[in-house]
């Protein structure tokens, strides 16, 4: 059952093949038998999700269903949930309960969905390798000894594993497509706007974006639809109308052309490169034109991602002070060493590192050479990627420059760890929508075609998702230990 | 040689607006609730929260604009303030730095000596701190967060004050112009109004200002007044003693009447301004903008044109009357409740009713007395129903009591005789006991009518009413 597809789930649920009670379950045995070995969830909500799979159950039975009745669902581990722990990977949040639901749990539940745990996740969301999760690593499924991508590795881990069905995630630099990537599933992240941020603890919050990971493209259109929405709690989001995502993902066909940076193929790994022009090659045959373009400044985009990343986190994370809910340092003399002792505490050596980046980049006398110069490499990045969506439908190439790597492998090197994020950065500072699907293997590990679009242009890369999943089974493989 | 110092005054006013909301969130700014009892997940920076402006307090900022002829700025930008304080829920205050909503305008202020022209240079908008109250537990700090997130605008003044009277003559006239406005309750005894002050000296002649020290959160006209003097005498010591003037923040003592240094965990502040990526600039249309100008209230220097061409008063009469909003709404309700004259009404409500105010310290809005009660004690002195020095007695009694003036008249038994019958009778008793002067008069001794009046009076115990008595002794003189 667990090689099933949401869509597939729904049918199940629907004709009643299988109860919500039975599906919930079977995943929560399954959750209790691998997940030692993955480490992929910090909270397991199983008394919660049986009492909802009653409910979904019982509305199934008069015919009341949601487009997501009976679902399981797992919920990275940094949206509030009402009653539950949400830790954001950080002990500075280990026994942090909410008050309130984010908007995307709520629209979520309000579709009938059952969340089934809160999954393990990089500290504050700042890693691509959930390796600095105050919970423990998380571990590649294809690879128990790889990390299995981050921050959103918890997620990814989880739905590859086939522990769940579908997980949410966030992505600020590539938080979903890299682990999609390096996990051989499709993570999906929104235009900037699209989906609340209201209740998803905050990172860098003109770069945060709540997305999802699931085995398919139509599965991804199903969730995304239910997720989006102007939200009168969060001014950024948009009020753009909802297309039905996946009746435009099973028919939209206005998609011709498609660019390759030469940017992403510069200096790109061989056995990457490979895969990726087999990819290309699929695509070519199902008539798509796919043309070279020039994305020259994305290059810069590691460097103002790390910039306005760490910037925008190290205000955020003021509020974690000690003073009023979070970790709070015991036996202090004054406030002045409250705040130092339960921040040196609180945080890890990640975060604690993009605080003090974030701080020293927004100083009197250094923010003209840092802060508002990565803005304009933002607005020249945007800029770009305008131009070129005047030439072509959609962008596509790798998503990661490789495949999982070894656990421990990069955790000293910042630099070659913030460089995973290469392809996927841009788009964030963009507010791009793009997608990571499987696109094959290199050394029994999966990689992903990273699918970019134009702004709101959702349907078009996941309608090219869906046909390249018509045409090919990458997303179909197991890892063999969880099959 | 003895040099001459002039002394330069510059303030930053902070105004409560009186929203019903935050203004960041939906929780009420009213003032006096139970601890952290109006303080939402937003306001206690909770994780994951977000700000969502309120547009009223964008609304009353335009207004504020409007009223000093400044430029409203089309797109101003939010940023965040960043600095630690436990009163301070998300480590960072949400204000405007760079691109504020209101900048330029300027006010005209009045002092005994000179009327001048303020220029102001910018007003923001941004949101209030908690408060930390350090005397109610020993060792240990309280916070409140029910302030946190009551919108402010903060309006800054160029350095244009040459004293202390200038400058609170700036404040009122600022205070004044926002109740005008109604965009703030200019509460000073519940924090909604208060004020920094910049205050330097320089040698006269000289153009360059000296170093300068801000006094913070002043919260009383007396205590601008007292800071800035002091401040103003403690800076000129220094200077005469060849002694530099520190650049620093510092705090009045009331108590003292000095200013000292704050503690420096204020120093060597470096905010970290930058623009708040949760909020999105503040697009104000040129539509909105028609729409506040067409619905803005009458202003301070509007009535004054208006209470001039209306009530033939006097312009000291009209200064009082209309330096404060809700005294002028009184005195033009009084003029709607009863057919009095306005000089008259003027008179009253100036000397006799603000006098009582100050004497309990009480400021013109917070006066209990209606306009109708009021209108009703004037109107019974204009019908001689009671003379002015029972008005007065009347009128403190209304203030003690709240009761009605024709209730206090009945039962302090204060009203004329007013009867003619009733007169009719003490004149006739009058005339009859002093026939020989009646005799008099008539052989045309016309002085004596004043002798005949008093005596009236004196029988009647000083009830009767002068006017009729007259009426009735010149009738019966008559014959």
């Amino acid at each position: 059952m667990n090689e099933k597809t949401l869509i597939e789930l729904r049918e199940d649920i629907r004709s009643k093949k299988i109860s919500s009670t039975e599906l919930t379950k079977f995943y929560l045995n399954r959750i209790r038998k691998h997940d030692k070995k993955l480490n992929s969830f910090i909270t397991v909500t199983e008394e919660h999700a049986l009492n909802r799979a009653k409910i979904a159950d019982a509305e199934i039975a008069k015919g009341e269903v949601k487009k997501l009745t009976g679902i399981p669902i797992a919920q990275k581990d940094i949206f509030c949930t009402k009653g539950v722990k949400t830790t954001c990977g950080s002990k500075m949040l280990s026994n942090f309960i909410s008050p309130y639901d984010a908007t995307v749990i709520e629209k979520l539940n309000n579709e009938g969905s059952i969340m089934i745990g809160k999954t393990n996740m990089d500290e504050f969301a700042m890693g691509s390798s959930n390796e600095t999760s105050h919970f423990g690593n998380v571990h590649n499924p294809w690879d128990l000894k790889c990390v299995p991508g981050g921050s959103s590795g918890g997620s990814a881990a989880s739905v590859a594993a086939g522990l769940t069905p579908c997980a949410t995630g966030t992505d600020t630099g590539g938080s979903i497509r890299q682990p999609a990537s390096l996990t051989g599933i499709c993570g999906l992240k929104p235009t900037y706007g699209r989906v609340s941020r209201y209740g998803m603890i905050a990172f860098a919050s003109s770069l945060d974006q709540a997305g999802i990971f699931a085995r398919t493209a139509e599965d991804c259109a199903l969730l995304l639809s239910c997720m989006s929405g102007y939200d009168s709690k969060d001014s950024t989001s948009s009020k753009k109308d909802i297309p039905d995502y996946l009746e435009e993902c099973r028919n939209l066909n206005s998609t011709k052309k498609i660019g390759v940076p030469v940017e992403f193929l510069q200096d790109l790994d061989g056995g990457v490169a490979k895969v990726f022009h087999e990819a290309v090659k699929e695509l070519e045959k199902m008539n798509y034109e796919i043309v070279d373009i020039s994305l020259k400044s994305s290059k810069l985009g590691v460097s103002a991602y790390q910039v306005v990343a760490p910037a925008e986190c190290s205000s955020n994370l003021s509020r974690y002070d000690g003073v009023r809910f979070g970790h709070r340092a015991d036996n202090v003399k004054d406030i002045s060493e409250l705040y130092k002792k339960s921040r040196s505490e609180g945080f890890g050596n990640e975060v604690k590192r993009r605080i003090l980046v974030g701080t020293y980049a927004l100083s009197a006398g250094y923010y003209d050479a840092y802060y508002l110069k990565a803005q304009k490499i933002r607005s020249l990045i945007s800029s770009e990627f305008n131009a070129a969506f005047k030439n072509v439908d959609l962008i596509i190439g790798p998503t990661a420059p490789d495949v999982a790597f070894k656990i421990g492998e990069k955790l000293n090197d910042p630099i070659a760890m913030y460089l995973s994020d290469v392809y996927t950065v841009s788009t964030n500072l963009a507010g791009l929508p793009a997608i990571s699907i499987p696109m094959g293997f290199k050394n029994n590990l999966p990689l992903g075609l990273q699918v970019i679009g134009n702004h709101f242009e959702e349907s078009r890369l996941l309608s090219l998702a869906r046909q390249f999943q018509e045409v090919t089974d990458w997303h179909k493989r197991q890892p063999g230990e969880f099959k | 040689m003895s040099t001459e110092f002039v002394s330069t005054i510059g303030l930053e006013v902070h105004v409560q607006l009186n929203t019903k909301s935050k203004i960041f969130s939906a929780a009420s700014t009213e003032y006096g609730a139970e601890p952290n009892t109006q303080a939402c997940a937003v306001d206690l920076g909770l994780p994951g929260v977000l700000p969502v402006l309120n547009a009223e307090a964008v609304k009353m900022a335009i207004m504020f604009g409007l009223a000093i002829n400044a430029k409203i700025e089309n797109n101003s930008i939010f940023a965040r303030k960043n600095y630690f304080y436990p009163d301070l829920p998300k480590g960072y205050q949400i204000s405007q730095y760079e691109i504020p909503i209101v900048s330029g305008g300027s006010i005209e202020i009045e002092t005994e000596e000179i009327k001048k022209i303020i220029n102001i240079t910018r007003a923001h908008l941004e949101e209030d701190a908690g408060k930390s109250i350090h005397d109610l537990f020993v060792n240990e700090t309280a916070i409140d967060l029910n302030r946190a997130g009551t919108p402010l605008i903060e309006i800054v003044s160029e350095p244009e004050m040459a004293n202390a009277k200038e400058a609170v003559s700036y404040l009122k006239t600022i205070h004044s112009l926002v109740r005008y406005l109604d965009i703030s309750d200019g509460n000073m005894q519940e924090g909604s109004f208060r004020c920094d002050a910049n205050v330097s000296l320089r040698e006269k002649g000289s153009i360059q200002l000296g170093t300068r020290t801000e006094i913070k959160n002043l919260n009383s006209f007396k205590f601008v007044e007292q800071a800035i003097n002091f401040e103003i005498k403690r800076q000129g010591k220094l200077l005469l003693n060849n002694q530099n003037v520190v650049q620093e923040t510092r705090l009045y003592d009331p108590q003292k009447n000095e200013t000292r240094p704050m503690r420096s965990k204020e120093e060597a502040n470096d905010y970290r301004y930058f623009p708040d990526p949760d909020l999105l600039p503040v697009e104000i249309t040129e539509e909105t903008l028609t729409k506040i100008r067409e619905n803005m209230p009458e202003l301070p220097h509007e009535r004054k044109t208006r209470f001039a061409d209306q009530y033939n008063l006097s312009e000291y009469d009209i200064g009082i009357l209309t330096s404060d909003k809700s005294l002028s709404i009184f005195f033009e309700a009084i003029l709607k409740e009863r057919d009095i004259d306005p000089k008259f009404t003027a008179n009253w409500v100036i000397t006799e009713l603000l006098a009582l105010a100050n004497k309990h310290s009480i400021n013109p809005q917070d006066i209990t007395i209606t306009a109708k009660d009021f209108a009703d004690l004037l109107f019974s002195i204009k019908n001689n129903e009671i003379s002015s020095k029972q008005g007065k007695s009347v009128l403190e009694k209304m203030w003690e009591s709240g009761d009605n003036p024709s209730s206090i008249i009945k039962s302090a038994g204060l009203s004329q005789i007013s009867d003619e019958d009733e007169l009719n009778k003490l004149v006739d008793n009058v005339l009859k006991n002093h026939y020989k002067s009646v005799e008099e008069y008539k052989n045309g001794k016309e002085k004596l009518f004043g002798f005949f009046v008093g005596a009236v009076m004196q029988e009647s115990e000083g009830k009767a009413s002068p006017q009729i008595v007259s009426k009735i002794l010149k009738n019966k003189l008559k014959k």
